[in-house]
């Protein structure tokens, strides 16, 4: 069975989902990424909510579109006709580099989702359970596929700081397909598949 | 000498959008060993159902198109930096028509560079050769299996590994463990033994260009290949870490004199996404491989 989940995600949809769950997801999401998740941590969180003035419209658009909602690691290949971005290819890039900033901004934002590859760690996990959100992992490079659930690039932000991979790309997404590999109960795949196949190797190596 | 820059940007298209035809079918053959219904399985099926829209949309497969990594072959006579100036420009138009993500990023600065091109961005290496023709292999390498990388310094007292090919065999294993999904499993290894620390790496890169299932022509080495491949999917870690059979493709070795007192493994880890394509040109013509 497949979860179809719609943006803003509700506490109860995301509590009704367990690792190994597939979803589509559909809806407004942001990309974002290192340099998107140093900015937010560093202007919004740290400031306790009172980013420079220069921020503050992007800081008051993130409030609203990202309550109940989803962030997607990911830096798209991008094509502009007739003045309207179009995504080309947009798999997700890998998660764990923003582990030190992730449940901060799920916690800020009231995050429901997070979109990548390769999982998090503990303290996303932590996060995960104590604000109801899951991460969901998509398939890294699958960039073509991902970029044809795009039905359109709402706008972007940060293009000309951060550049073409590292904007704020605000999409509006149509059957987006993930695998729930960390959850609201303290599951994680990635956790588990990490301990099998080290004791594995501890066999094949005799350490 | 003619101008290459089209067929240059005619390589990099087929490159981005067109998985060698070995990777294909193992990725095919890696899909019957998983689970029905797995999400190792299902994974395998989203990059294959990929493969296929990329191929038929002349899109790429992965939106990070990587390092370019450019080996260039030339007969004696042709002039290597007029074929770096074409190959910068073939870059430059390529990422204009979306075949590449622009991905030049000022190390200090932090600025993307727009156009691919950068100090040492794309990569080239010139190799003059005694065949009458220039032949240009290219491969496109994200920084997701990039980061995977490692480089061990041998003797490694935590693994026991010693300064053999048993030392090799634990180290290799070692990275892929330490690796997971990270770096897109199911994903192709290539291992230099030995070399100072930059040759190793270079050389470890060169070993991605073999086909699939080409060994060594040293057995002990085309053993270890065999063995590390095998050992490698016990681990159980899987296409994108899901868990299941498939978590490399292939392993493939070769080895570099070295200095009395250091001995370098190096392992340089590439995705399931592994676009390397050869063009190969003689005289007027120019045909891809």
């Amino acid at each position: 069975m497949i979860h179809k989940l719609t943006v803003p995600i509700s506490d109860e949809a995301i509590s009704a989902l367990h690792v190994g769950d597939q979803v589509e997801l559909s809806g407004v999401i942001f990309t974002a990424r290192d340099a998107a998740h140093k900015y937010m941590v560093e202007e919004f969180i740290k400031t306790g909510g009172n980013p420079p003035q220069s921020e503050e419209s992007l800081y008051e658009l993130l409030k609203e579109k990202l309550d109940g909602g989803v962030i997607y690691h990911c830096g798209p290949v991008v094509a502009k006709d007739d003045g309207q971005w179009r995504f080309v290819a947009a798999g997700p890039t890998t998660s764990i580099r923003e582990e030190v900033y992730q449940d901060l901004v799920i916690e800020h934002f009231n995050l429901k989702a997070v979109i990548g590859k390769g999982g998090m760690g503990p303290r996303t996990l932590a996060a995960c359970g104590t604000f109801k959100a899951v991460y969901l992992h998509a398939v890294g490079g699958a960039g073509t596929l991902i970029a044809e659930r795009v039905q359109e690039v709402e706008d972007v932000h940060k293009l000309a700081e951060f550049g073409v991979p590292e904007a704020f790309w605000q999409i509006r997404v149509e059957g987006f397909p993930a695998v729930v590999t960390m959850d609201s109960h303290g599951q994680s795949i990635h956790a588990e598949v990490a301990a099998k196949s080290e004791a594995k190797f501890r066999e094949l190596v005799g350490v | 000498m003619q101008d290459l820059t089209n067929a240059f940007v005619e390589l990099i298209r087929r490159t981005s959008t067109d998985l060698p035809g070995d990777m294909e079918l193992a990725l095919r053959d890696a899909r019957e060993y998983e689970a029905p219904g797995s999400a190792a399985q299902g994974a395998l099926d989203t990059m294959l159902v990929n493969q296929e829209m990329s191929r038929r949309l002349s899109r790429p497969i992965c939106q990070d198109t990587g390092t370019p990594i450019f080996e260039v072959h030339y007969p004696v006579g042709w002039s290597t930096r007029a074929l770096a100036a074409q190959i910068k420009q073939a870059v430059v138009i390529a990422t204009e028509k979306a075949y590449l993500r622009p991905n030049a990023v000022d190390s200090i600065s932090g600025a993307n560079s727009g156009d691919n091109t950068g100090t040492e961005f794309p990569t080239i290496h010139f190799h003059e050769w005694d065949e009458d023709v220039v032949q240009v292999d290219l491969m496109l390498k994200g920084g997701g299996c990039e980061n995977v990388g490692a480089q061990y310094s041998l003797p490694n007292a935590p693994l026991k590994a010693g300064r053999d090919l048993e030392g090799v065999r634990k180290v290799v294993l070692d990275a892929v463990q330490r690796a997971q999904g990270q770096g897109c499993a199911p994903g192709v290894l290539g291992v230099a033994i030995g070399g100072d620390r930059g040759a190793s790496y270079a050389f470890s890169k060169q070993q991605l260009f073999r086909p699939l299932g080409d060994r060594n022509d040293d057995p002990e080495l085309a053993a270890l290949e065999e063995t590390i491949k095998e050992q490698a999917n016990e681990l159980g870690i899987g296409p994108m870490g899901f868990g299941g059979k498939t978590t490399v493709l292939d392993v493939q070795i070769d080895s570099l004199h070295r200095l009395p007192a250091s001995f370098f493994v190096s392992v340089s880890y590439m995705c399931w996404a592994n676009r390397r394509r050869s063009m190969i040109v003689r005289g007027e013509e120019v045909t891809y491989q």
